[in-house]
C-alpha cells in the first residue's frame, strides 16, 4: 500500500494510526533490534498516533502524511529525543529543538517511530563506523546495508517505517538504497532545509528520503521542500506537486550515460542490469547516448579534499566543553582527550585530513585547487544538461559487500561513492531505484541525476521504470 | 637618537542592531543575566545555521562609504578556525579576502593641515562569548557571542599619539552620527588593537619588527599604552637591540603591557568560505540607496559652520559633539542670513541654554525651548526689542515653561521701553524721590548712574538705558 493510500485510510478513519504505529514499533523492537537499525526507538510514538486518530475523530485533517510511521536518521535533531549522530561523542545528547525537516513531516501528520543508526556524523559508506555497532542488511545479514544511512536503509527494506529520512552528502541515501533494494532520493542542494541536520560538510549535505516507491518519495519530498528562514542556503521557489504530476511516459526524454561510469572496478552484473534498465528507456522512446566526461575521474579526489575540510571545521564545536564528557579540568587537556577518547576512528581520520588540507602552505595545493575543480565540474555538468534531461548510470560499482570486507581497504570503501558524489559536488538532484539483482542475489541500483531544481523530470523518469514492470 | 612611533590600528565596533549577527536573539546583552540571550545558533548547537543580519550588512556598507572605501560588490563570509572555550562553534564567522569595504581613508588634523590615515579594510564578523574566572573555575557567558562587530583596519600611517587619538575620537563620533554604533566604551562597544614600532624620527619606511597590543578597551588606555610602548621600545633600541615581534596584553588600566606570545607561534586560522551563507552580491542600486542615507559628518559640519556662519572652531566643536546638538543648531539657524545672528544663536545655545541644562542635568531632547524660539529671541535682542538682561529672563521662562519668545515678552511685559514720553514720568518720579542725589549730580558722575539704575529697577529692566540716559541728562542740565 502506498503512503498516499494509507494516509487516506487514516484520514477517513478506516485505519487507526495507533494500530499502524504499534505494528511498526513492534517490528522496530524485534527485527529492527536484530538488524541494529535503531539507536533509539520512540515508544511515545503511540501517544502521537493517538492524537492523529483524535484529530480525525474531531473532523480535522492531520495532513498528507497522516499517521504514517517513519524513521529519522540520528544525525537529524528531534526535540526532547536523544540525538547522537551515531557517535559516542553525543551519546547522551537530548536535542533541545527539532530540525525543520522533522517539523515539516510532523506538521503533515507523520509519526516518527525511531532514530536510525548510521556511520558517526554520517562519515562512511557501510554503517560500520557507527559508535553503536554496524547495522545489518536485511536481505543478507552478513552484508552491510550501505551507508552512511545504514539503519534507515535496513529499516526501510525490513518494512519498519513507511519512509525514512536520511541524509546525503556523497551518496549516503542513494548507495544504501541500492544495497537494500529501495528507492533513495537526494534533492537539489538548497531545496530542503538543513536546519537541524548535524553538519557533516555544509556545502554538500542534504536531507533525503528512502521509500518503497518513487511515488512515496515524491510525496514526502513535497512536504520537505521549500524555503526555510533558518537556512540561508534554501531557495524561495515554488514547490511543484511532484506526486500528483508524475508521468509515466519517457518518450522524447534525452538521457546521457557517461562512459567513465563503466570503467574499471564495476561488477559485470551491475553493468549488465544498468544496461538492461537503459534499454527499457530506449524502447519506450527515450534517447540514451554515451557521453564522455573525463573530469568525473577527479570527482572522488575533490570530494575527499573538500568534504574533510568542511568536516574539520564543523567538528570543532565538539571540544568537550558543552557536549559529551568532561573528564578533565584543563581546557586543552579535555579538548585533546575527549576528542581522542570519544571520536570514532573515521571521524578522527577526516578531521585530520581536512585540517591538513586547509593549513597554511597546503591550502593552495589541496583545498583551493579542489574548489576550482568543483566549479569546473559544475560547469561541465551544466553543459551536459543543455543537451540532455538526465544523466544515468549505476548507483554504486558493486552490490552490498560483506561486513568487514572493506574496513581495511579504505580506498576501495571510498570508491563505492564514485558515482554518487557528483550530484553533491554539483548540487544536482539524484535518485537511486532498484533495477534487478546482481552478484550474490543482491540488488543493483540505477542512478538518475537531473539538473538543479528539476526534481519533477527525475521523479517522472524513475516512476516510469517502476510502473512499467 | 629620537624616535617616532609608527602605528596601525584595528578597531572593533559593536553594530547597533536589534538582533545578533546571525540569529534572531536580541543583541543588547549588556548587564543581563548570563546565558539568557542565547539560542541554538548562538550556542553553536549541532544543526544550527547562521542567517546574516541585513541591517548589520547595511550599516557596515554605510561606514565603508563614509570612510571613502571601495565596496566589494561580491563579498562573502569566511570561517576563522581556532579553539577557545568562549568560541562556541570552534570557528568565528568573519570575512577574509573579500571584506565589505577596502582602501578608504579618514583625515586627522596636524598643525592645521589635514593628514590622511588610510583604511585598509572594513569587514563584518561575530563577537565571541565571555570567559569569567571565579577561583579555579572558568565560567562562560554566551550572551555576547554572535553580537555583530565591524572591524576597521588602518594602514600603519600614524606617526604620533595625537593622530591616533584624533582618529579614534573622530571615528567614534562618526559611527554615532551615522547610527552605526553607540561606541560606548564602558559597554565594550569600541575596542582597539594596536600595531606599533619605532623608527628614527623623520625617517621613512617600516621598521623590521612590530608589536601588537590586544584588547584595549578605551581611548584613554590607548593613549597610555602608546606612551608605555614608546618608552619600552625606545629603551630596547637605545641598547642596540630590536624589540621582539610579539603580541602583548594589558596588565591593567595603567597602559603597562606584558608579553603574551611570539609572532612565530601565531595561529593558522585555516580560513575558508563559510558554506552556510551564500555569497553577498550587492548591486549599484542598493549601494546608491545606502549612499543617499548618509548624513553630513561632524568635521564637514564644522568647516561649513565656519564658512557659512563664521562660527569659530572651538564653538563649533561643542555644537557638533553630538548629532542631536548639530541638528538642533541647524534648525535654530534655518533661514538666518546674517553671520552675526548665527554666531549669537550659537553663543546663546552653548552658553545660557547649556548652562541651564547642565544645572538640571538634562539633554537637548528634554528641553522645552524650541530651536526656532532661540532664533526669535536672538532676533529680538539684535533689533533692540530686548536687552541682554531681558533676553536672559525670556530664555529662562521658555526653558521652564515652554512657549514662544513672543508670547512671553507680551505676557510678561518684558519688552524694552524706548518710548521716551512713557519713560519721562518714571524719570521724573525718580528725580522727585531722590532730591539729595539730584543735588549732588553736578559734582558726582556716579549720581547719574544711580538714578539710571533706579529707573531700570522701576521698569523692571524693560527701559532702554540709552533713552533713560538722554532724559536724565536733559532733566539735570
Amino acid at each position: 500500500m502506498t503512503i498516499s493510500e494509507t494516509a487516506a485510510k487514516i484520514r477517513s478513519g478506516e485505519l487507526k494510526a495507533v494500530d499502524l504505529a504499534a505494528e511498526h514499533l513492534k517490528a522496530a523492537h524485534t527485527t529492527g533490534k536484530e538488524l541494529n537499525a535503531f539507536i533509539t526507538v520512540i515508544d511515545q510514538a503511540i501517544e502521537r498516533a493517538k492524537q492523529i486518530d483524535e484529530m480525525v475523530a474531531r473532523g480535522e485533517d492531520p495532513g498528507v502524511l497522516a499517521g504514517i510511521p517513519c524513521t529519522v536518521k540520528d544525525v537529524i535533531m528531534t526535540k526532547d529525543i536523544r540525538t547522537t549522530a551515531s557517535s559516542r561523542l553525543l551519546e547522551n545528547f537530548i536535542a533541545p529543538y527539532s530540525a525543520t525537516a522533522v517539523e515539516r513531516i510532523e506538521a503533515a501528520g507523520a509519526v516518527i517511530i525511531g532514530k536510525t543508526n548510521s556511520d558517526p556524523f554520517a562519515f562512511g559508506g557501510s554503517g560500520e563506523n557507527s559508535g553503536f555497532g554496524p547495522a545489518l542488511n536485511p536481505l543478507d545479514r552478513e552484508r552491510v546495508p550501505g551507508g552512511s544511512s545504514s539503519g534507515a536503509a535496513a529499516a526501510q527494506a525490513a518494512g519498519i517505517g513507511m519512509f525514512a529520512l536520511g541524509t546525503d552528502t556523497g551518496g549516503s541515501v542513494r548507495q544504501p538504497s541500492a544495497f537494500v533494494g529501495v528507492t533513495g532520493f537526494k534533492p537539489t542542494y538548497g531545496r530542503n532545509s538543513r536546519y537541524g541536520l548535524i553538519a557533516m560538510a555544509s556545502s554538500f549535505d542534504t536531507v533525503g528520503v528512502l521509500g518503497n516507491s518513487v511515488e512515496d518519495v515524491a510525496l514526502v519530498e513535497e512536504v520537505l521542500a521549500g524555503k526555510d528562514s533558518n537556512d540561508a542556503t534554501t531557495y524561495d521557489m515554488p514547490v511543484p506537486a511532484y506526486s500528483r504530476d508524475l508521468k509515466e511516459s519517457v518518450s522524447g526524454l534525452r538521457i546521457a550515460v557517461p562512459e567513465e561510469y563503466f570503467s574499471e572496478g564495476i561488477e559485470p552484473l551491475v553493468e549488465q542490469r544498468v544496461e538492461e534498465a537503459l534499454e527499457k528507456y530506449r524502447k519506450a522512446g527515450a534517447t540514451v547516448e554515451r557521453v564522455s566526461l573525463p573530469i568525473l575521474k577527479y570527482a572522488i579526489a575533490m570530494y575527499y579534499v573538500l568534504v574533510p575540510s568542511e568536516i574539520s571545521s564543523n567538528m570543532a564545536r565538539y571540544d568537550g566543553v558543552r557536549f559529551g564528557h568532561k573528564d578533565f579540568a584543563d581546557y586543552d587537556e579535555n579538548l585533546r582527550k575527549t576528542r581522542g577518547a570519544y571520536m570514532e576512528d573515521e571521524v578522527k581520520r577526516r578531521v585530520m585530513i581536512g585540517t591538513y588540507a586547509l593549513s597554511a602552505g597546503y591550502a593552495d595545493q589541496f583545498y583551493n585547487t579542489a574548489l576550482k575543480v568543483r566549479v569546473k565540474l559544475t560547469k561541465e555538468i551544466e553543459t551536459v544538461f543543455k543537451s540532455y534531461d538526465l544523466i544515468a548510470g549505476p548507483t554504486a560499482p558493486s552490490v552490498a559487500f560483506k561486513l568487514g570486507e572493506l574496513v581495511n581497504n579504505l580506498l576501495q570503501m571510498y570508491l563505492s561513492d564514485i558515482y554518487t558524489v557528483t550530484a553533491n559536488l554539483t548540487g544536482c538532484p539524484a535518485i537511486s531505484i532498484p533495477c534487478g539483482m546482481g552478484a550474490g542475489d543482491m540488488p543493483v541500483g540505477l542512478q538518475l541525476m537531473a539538473k538543479r531544481f528539476d526534481e519533477q523530470t527525475l521523479f517522472n523518469a524513475a516512476h516510469f521504470y517502476q510502473t512499467s514492470r | 637618537m629620537t624616535y617616532e612611533p609608527v602605528i596601525g590600528l584595528e578597531i572593533h565596533l559593536q553594530v547597533k542592531t536589534k538582533t545578533k549577527m546571525f540569529s534572531r536573539v536580541r543583541a543588547d546583552y549588556f548587564n543581563h543575566e548570563p546565558n539568557t540571550f542565547v539560542d541554538p545558533v548562538t550556542l553553536g548547537l549541532p544543526g544550527a545555521l547562521p542567517v546574516p543580519n541585513r541591517l548589520a550588512v547595511r550599516k557596515c556598507i554605510r561606514l565603508a562609504l563614509t570612510l571613502d572605501c571601495s565596496i566589494n560588490m561580491h563579498s562573502k563570509f569566511d570561517r576563522k578556525n581556532y579553539f577557545y572555550p568562549d568560541l562556541p562553534k570552534g570557528y568565528q564567522i568573519s570575512q577574509y579576502d573579500l571584506p565589505i569595504g577596502y582602501e578608504g581613508f579618514m583625515e586627522v588634523d596636524v598643525d592645521g593641515d589635514d593628514r590622511r590615515i588610510r583604511i585598509r579594510r572594513i569587514h563584518l564578523e561575530e563577537d565571541t562569548g565571555k570567559s569569567m574566572h571565579d577561583g579555579d573555575l572558568t565560567l562562560l557567558d554566551f550572551n555576547k557571542a554572535g553580537v555583530p562587530l565591524i572591524e576597521v583596519v588602518t594602514e600603519p600611517d600614524f606617526v604620533s599619539v595625537d593622530e591616533v587619538l584624533q582618529f579614534a575620537k573622530r571615528l567614534r563620533q562618526t559611527v554615532r552620527y551615522l547610527d552605526i554604533s553607540d561606541a560606548d566604551m564602558e559597554k565594550g562597544q569600541m575596542r582597539f588593537e594596536l600595531n606599533m614600532s619605532l623608527r628614527e624620527a623623520g625617517s621613512d619606511g617600516l621598521p623590521d619588527y612590530k608589536v601588537e597590543v590586544k584588547n584595549i578597551g578605551s581611548i584613554s588606555v590607548l593613549e597610555k599604552v602608546i606612551a608605555f610602548e614608546t618608552k619600552r621600545q625606545a629603551a630596547i633600541l637605545a641598547g642596540g637591540k630590536t624589540p621582539l615581534q610579539e603580541t602583548r596584553g594589558l596588565r591593567d588600566m595603567t597602559g603597562e603591557t606584558v608579553a603574551q606570545r611570539l609572532k612565530e607561534d601565531a595561529d593558522d586560522y585555516r580560513y575558508f568560505p563559510e558554506p552556510d551563507i551564500p555569497p553577498l552580491q550587492f548591486d549599484e542600486h542598493y549601494i546608491e540607496e545606502i549612499r543617499s542615507e548618509l548624513t553630513e559628518l561632524p568635521q564637514h559640519k564644522k568647516s561649513r559652520y565656519f564658512n557659512d556662519f563664521g562660527i569659530e572652531p572651538d564653538t563649533a566643536e561643542v555644537i557638533i559633539a553630538s548629532r542631536k546638538r548639530a541638528e538642533w543648531f541647524e534648525q535654530a539657524v534655518t533661514g538666518v542670513s546674517e553671520k552675526k545672528t548665527a554666531k549669537e544663536i550659537a553663543k546663546w545655545m552653548i552658553g545660557d541654554l547649556f548652562g541651564l541644562m547642565k544645572a538640571d542635568r538634562i539633554g537637548l531632547s528634554q528641553v522645552k525651548v524650541a530651536p526656532e524660539q532661540l532664533r526669535s529671541l536672538v532676533v529680538m535682542l539684535q533689533s533692540g526689542r530686548l536687552s541682554g538682561t531681558l533676553a536672559k529672563q525670556v530664555l529662562e521662562r521658555m526653558y521652564r515653561e515652554g512657549g514662544t519668545a513672543e508670547e512671553i515678552v507680551e505676557r510678561e511685559g518684558l519688552e524694552v521701553v524706548s518710548d521716551e514720553s512713557a519713560l519721562e514720568s518714571v524719570v521724573d518720579a525718580v528725580i522727585a524721590a531722590n532730591p539729595k542725589v539730584v543735588a549732588d549730580a553736578a559734582k558726582n558722575p556716579n549720581a547719574v548712574k544711580f538714578l539710571l539704575g533706579q529707573v531700570m529697577r522701576e521698569t523692571k529692566g524693560s527701559a532702554d538705558p540709552k533713552s533713560v540716559d538722554r532724559i536724565l541728562q536733559k532733566r539735570l542740565s
